[in-house]
């Protein structure tokens, strides 16, 4: 059988490693690749790292980030932020990604995923969606919406069904971030996640509120979220890796130790 | 020096890193008379069968891969290259290298508990001994990413087995070739000790066991 992932996310601004609460207030905490092999030297099973550099032209210090990050790292790793079109897509995985992250350009334009699927195999596209919890509706039946740009923009769109309409265009993978938990490490949204990973087949990250082992056993086992993803917990050395796993494993969750 | 085939194979970069950062000396190549003259090969590969075995076919080196394996050469098969060793994949129902008698299967789903491809990290049991297994640990866990498995005609060439789905064999080899189905280059610290372990091997000595 698989282990359950604990993967972590590295929110990299003009090359530096930053940390979002709710979205606003990123605060720098350090060098990316530094971080990224304290993780894979504490046994973390695979990274993401997602580039929220505001301008386009500093662009190139990202895939310096990945190139780095390739000759050093030897876990599988995805990167998105700013990808908008296959050529941004061939250049991160060019540099050394397996994987990339769409999220916000995908919900413009959906064709992207079926392009990057048909281009570089489902197993390489990850749809990463950023949702926010709204009154039920017509158009948001499910009390899920999708929202883009960094969470500042409501789109109208159920997450659910725009998780359904992602695995028929071809993603491989989904990454299902709260906007109301992120960053608040009071625990992941189990019932968005729940709702996710029951609507798809595809293997679904949850992300977002993680602050505790409870809360990371509780998404992998109640959620049926196939992987965690964990930054504060990690990334302010309330935790190591091996230590999330270790407490894992004596709840009986099947991880990689 | 390890020479890695290069016919277009998605990951060989991957590799050339990891034999990099453990400071062995390597090459990218895709000139048959090079794979001919190698030390020891890495045959990677991602993508899909008939693609990989048509560019092998129109470079030559499909006959530079069996020569090199019929000279004695060690040959490390990694992924792809683990599946079109066999004789016929089921991918594009392709003729494969027939280094080892078997075919590539397709992992068939019976419920959707299972997904395809099968990715992620998994258990690798060994079978047997072997000098490419020193300092890895029985269960291990390795990192996979595919819908095709190996399984070749004689079980004496499963050298081990995971779980997913089925059993099915996770490293195959014969003589001086061996391969895996997960991706060695990314497997973290193991994955690095096996290719490590890849290149220090001698298939002669094996015999002398």
């Amino acid at each position: 059988m698989l282990s359950k992932r604990i993967i972590s996310c590295l929110d990299v601004r003009d090359g530096k490693l930053a940390k979002s609460v709710k979205f606003v207030d990123t605060r720098d905490i350090g060098d990316p690749v530094e971080k990224a092999r304290e993780y894979f030297e504490q046994g973390l099973d695979e990274l993401v790292f997602y580039d929220i550099t505001a301008t386009s032209d500093k662009r190139g210090i990202m895939l310096d980030v990945v190139r780095a990050v390739a000759e050093q790292i030897f876990i599988p790793f995805s990167v998105g932020g700013g990808l908008r079109n296959i050529s941004d897509c061939y250049a991160v995985l060019h540099a050394g990604a397996e994987k990339v992250n769409l999220n916000s350009a995908a919900v413009v334009r959906p064709e992207l995923l079926l392009e990057a699927s048909n281009e570089f195999g489902a197993q390489a596209v990850v749809l990463s969606m950023d949702v926010l919890r709204s009154p039920i509706s017509a158009q948001i039946p499910s009390g899920f919406q999708i929202v883009i740009h960094g969470g500042r923009k409501p789109t109208g769109i159920d997450a659910l069904e725009w998780a359904i309409k992602a695995e028929q265009l071809g993603a491989g993978e989904i990454v299902v971030n709260s906007i109301d938990a992120d960053g608040t490490r009071e625990g992941y949204d189990i019932e968005l996640t729940r709702a996710i990973s029951s609507s798809v087949s595809l293997p679904v990250v949850a992300s977002g509120g993680g602050g505790s082992i409870a809360h990371i056993a509780r998404v992998l086992t109640e959620g049926m979220a196939d992987a965690a993803l964990v930054a504060s917990m990690l990334h302010f050395g309330s935790y190591t890796v091996q230590e999330i796993k270790n407490s894992l494993a004596k709840e009986g969750i099947k991880v990689r130790l | 020096m390890i020479t890695i085939l290069d016919y277009k194979a998605g990951n060989q970069t991957s590799v050339k890193r990891a034999l990099d950062f453990l400071g062995i000396p390597n090459r990218i190549s895709a000139d048959p008379s090079e794979i001919l003259s190698a030390d020891r090969l890495i045959f990677p590969g991602v993508g899909h069968a008939q693609a990989a075995m048509a560019v092998l076919a129109e470079r030559n080196l499909d006959i530079a891969l069996k020569k090199a394996f019929n000279a004695g050469i060690p040959i490390l098969g990694i992924c792809l290259g683990s599946q079109i060793i066999l004789s016929r994949s089921e991918e594009g129902d392709t003729a494969c290298l027939d280094l080892i008698s078997g075919v590539a299967r397709r992992f068939q789903p019976q419920h959707s508990a299972y997904k395809i491809p099968h990715m992620g990290w998994n258990a690798v049991r060994f079978s047997r001994k072997h000098p490419l297994f020193n300092g890895i640990p029985d269960g291990s866990e390795f990192y996979y990413v595919h819908s095709f498995y190996p399984m070749p005609s004689d079980p004496r060439n499963v050298y081990a087995l995971s779980d997913y789905l089925i059993e099915f064999p996770a490293i195959i080899g014969h003589r001086n070739l061996i391969a895996v189905q997960f991706h060695a280059e990314k497997s973290g610290k193991i994955g690095l000790q096996f290719l490590a372990n890849f290149a220090s091997w001698n298939p002669e000595d094996d015999d002398a066991e």
